[in-house]
């Protein structure tokens, strides 16, 4: 899918040279979707992107804003933000144990990070959620961090960029969980009345709970190519209608075609096309 | 209709009944005994319906004699227009809205609701809504703000339907919108769980000034079967789940996550649908007059605030890292 955007002077994509020098030469990727194998730093170097078939990988906030903020400095807010456990909840593993385990394997401290930056010298507030974190699920802390970075954003009187990639609900908070749609949907209200820019960017999966609040709620809804957006997940819409689904069913090329997105960005060009975006709007 | 945990009762009042028509086929004095076996089975609601299990009140909440929307408009209102569709694919029979009119009073009346046979159980989709549901709500919320007119939604679904349609028509950014554009209403909001009050689907028309729920109803982001089925992969665990979602009217107000709990007859707000009609409408009549007291931008800036507060975190250091 091409979208109908240029620019007359492209600036490259900018990764920094600190996260180059990371990775050890002779690992190796290989792309889930066509198998090519690649170096890990050539792929790391295209944005985590197959340069052989376009497969956007699934990355989380440290590389969206190593990819996204000048220099790859941004001010961390609310890092220390961590869930409680009201509900007391406890399947086979309790709550609290479950969020540390999940602290100790990511090494985050819940499934979303926010931070203040430059992106192509405009000043932005970027909230991205990790997948890796309990599924990217949205518990109080996902939605309290959010709706500081929103208050953030309007304290500083600058735009918003969250970037959304979660499996829904985080269940083990319940009531508390469902009620962050509807916080973070306020801030987003706020943020409305101030005339300051929403740009929503759903990546890889985007679904449920956060589908049905401030992902679908941007000034822009943009997405990653390929990427799964729906608010029901796939396995669930199959078992209500009893049938298969239709090829590219809630992929983000689906949700373009439907009238639910502005436009599909490549990862590799995300920045820039960003950063114009928000120029032409001051 | 009695649930599995009613068996008791249902003993008991077979027995009555069976007391009764010996009374009326011979000469036989039983009146005493008819007395005395009345008095037992009002005991034994009280003592039943005062220890419900939390998944004790999600079958009640369920019940098929339960009242719903229409019921309660009917019963309640001196008038009621229906407004129809959403002025964009159809006319979604899930959600039912419309201007209704309580002792001289005006209000916009939204609903969800379902069928009371199989035909209409169909029809309304069991109360599951589309988008255009949704849609329909706002745009109706939208007409009962250019008149100043208060909002009461009733809130009883299993859940926003998950259809390949409702996908492709957008579910999510129709519950998004919803949300966002119910903070910014001008117009008091009551928003009352009648029934189920399951995830986004309740979610996407319960954003009030005052949210409230009837005792004996449910609110969560999951069903407890879902979630049963979600972390024991079967769907048998129910109770269990419903026990660790704390759902309950009673939980919901603990965490602050509602308003308030309007009491329902012993046994159900089918067992005494007349005075469960009466007391609702004193309910709706009463907060909407409360909150008419209220300047809009306040009663706005409240409901943001109100919602703003809910979760509950732990900040471990509260100064803020400059990262590279
Ligand atoms: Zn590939």
């Amino acid at each position: 899918m091409t979208t109908s955007w240029y620019k007359r002077t492209q600036k490259g994509i900018s990764t920094p040279t600190e996260e180059k020098r990371e990775v050890p030469d002779g690992l190796w990727y290989q792309c889930p979707e066509c198998k090519k194998v690649i170096q890990t730093s050539v792929h790391m170097e295209n944005a985590y992107v197959c340069p052989e078939c376009n497969y956007h990988a699934r990355v989380g906030s440290k590389e969206y804003f190593s990819l996204l903020f000048d220099e790859n400095t941004f001010e961390e807010l609310d890092a220390n933000l961590t869930s409680g456990d009201p509900l007391e909840f406890n399947d086979s593993v309790p709550y609290p144990n479950r969020v540390k385990a999940s602290q100790a394997k990511t090494g985050l401290k819940d499934a979303v990070r926010s931070a203040a930056g430059k992106m192509n010298n405009v000043d932005v507030v970027i909230a991205c959620m990790d997948f890796t974190f309990i599924g990217g699920s949205m518990g109080s802390v996902v939605g309290e961090k959010i709706a500081r970075a929103i208050d953030a954003a309007r304290a500083r009187k600058v735009p918003f960029i969250m970037i959304s990639k979660s499996g829904g609900a985080r269940m083990m908070e319940a009531g508390y969980s469902l009620m962050q749609m509807a916080k973070t949907s306020a801030k987003l209200a706020l943020l409305d009345k101030e005339g300051l820019p929403y740009i929503s960017l759903m990546t890889d999966p985007t679904t449920g709970g956060v589908t049905a609040s401030y992902a679908m709620l941007g000034d822009f809804n943009i997405a990653e190519p390929g990427a799964l957006i729906g608010f029901a997940g796939p396995r669930v819409v199959k078992e209500t209608i009893g049938k298969d689904l239709p090829p590219g069913f809630q992929s983000a090329e689906f949700l373009l075609e439907h009238g639910f997105l502005d436009f599909i960005v490549d990862r590799r060009e995300m920045k820039d096309q960003l950063s114009s975006l928000l120029e032409l709007l001051k | 209709m009695y649930l599995d945990f009613e068996k008791p009762i249902q003993d008991l009042e077979g027995k009555l009944a069976e007391m009764k028509q010996i009374a009326d086929d011979s000469d036989v004095d039983v009146s005493q005994e008819v007395k005395s076996l009345e008095e037992k089975i009002k005991t034994l609601k009280k003592d039943i319906y005062s220890n419900l299990t939390r998944w004790q009140k999600v079958q009640l909440s369920r019940h098929p004699d339960r009242p719903y929307t229409l019921d309660y408009i009917e019963n309640i209102c001196d008038q009621f227009i229906e407004l129809h569709g959403d002025r964009v694919v159809k006319d979604d029979k899930a959600i039912v809205g419309g201007f209704a009119e309580i002792d001289g009073n005006s209000f916009m009346i939204i609903g969800h609701q379902k069928g009371k046979n199989t035909k209409m159980r169909q029809v309304r989709n069991f109360g599951m809504a589309n988008p255009d549901g949704y849609r329909k709500a706002l745009r109706l919320m939208r007409v009962a703000e250019k008149f100043n007119k208060p909002i009461i939604t009733f809130i009883d679904t299993p859940g926003a339907y998950c259809g390949l349609e409702a996908e492709e028509r957008g579910q999510g950014e129709a519950i998004a919108r919803n949300i966002k554009e119910m903070f910014m209403l001008k117009v008091p909001v009551i928003c009352i769980i009648i029934g189920e009050g399951a995830s986004g689907g309740a979610l996407g028309i319960a954003i009030g000034d005052k949210v409230l729920m009837l005792e004996n109803t449910w609110y969560s982001v999951i069903s407890p079967e879902s979630c049963s089925s979600i972390l024991w992969r079967t769907w048998e665990h129910k109770e269990r789940a419903a026990e660790a979602l704390k759902l309950t009217a009673e939980d919901m107000l603990k965490f602050k996550l509602i308003d308030g709990i309007v009491k329902e007859p012993l046994g159900g707000a089918h067992a005494d649908r007349e005075s469960m009609y009466k007391k609702l409408k004193k309910v709706i009549l009463d907060t909407t007059a409360a909150l008419q007291k209220v300047d809009p931008e306040q009663r706005i800036s409240d409901r943001i605030d109100k919602f703003s507060a809910m979760g509950v975190v732990e900040d471990l250091a509260p100064a803020a890292e400059i990262t590279e």
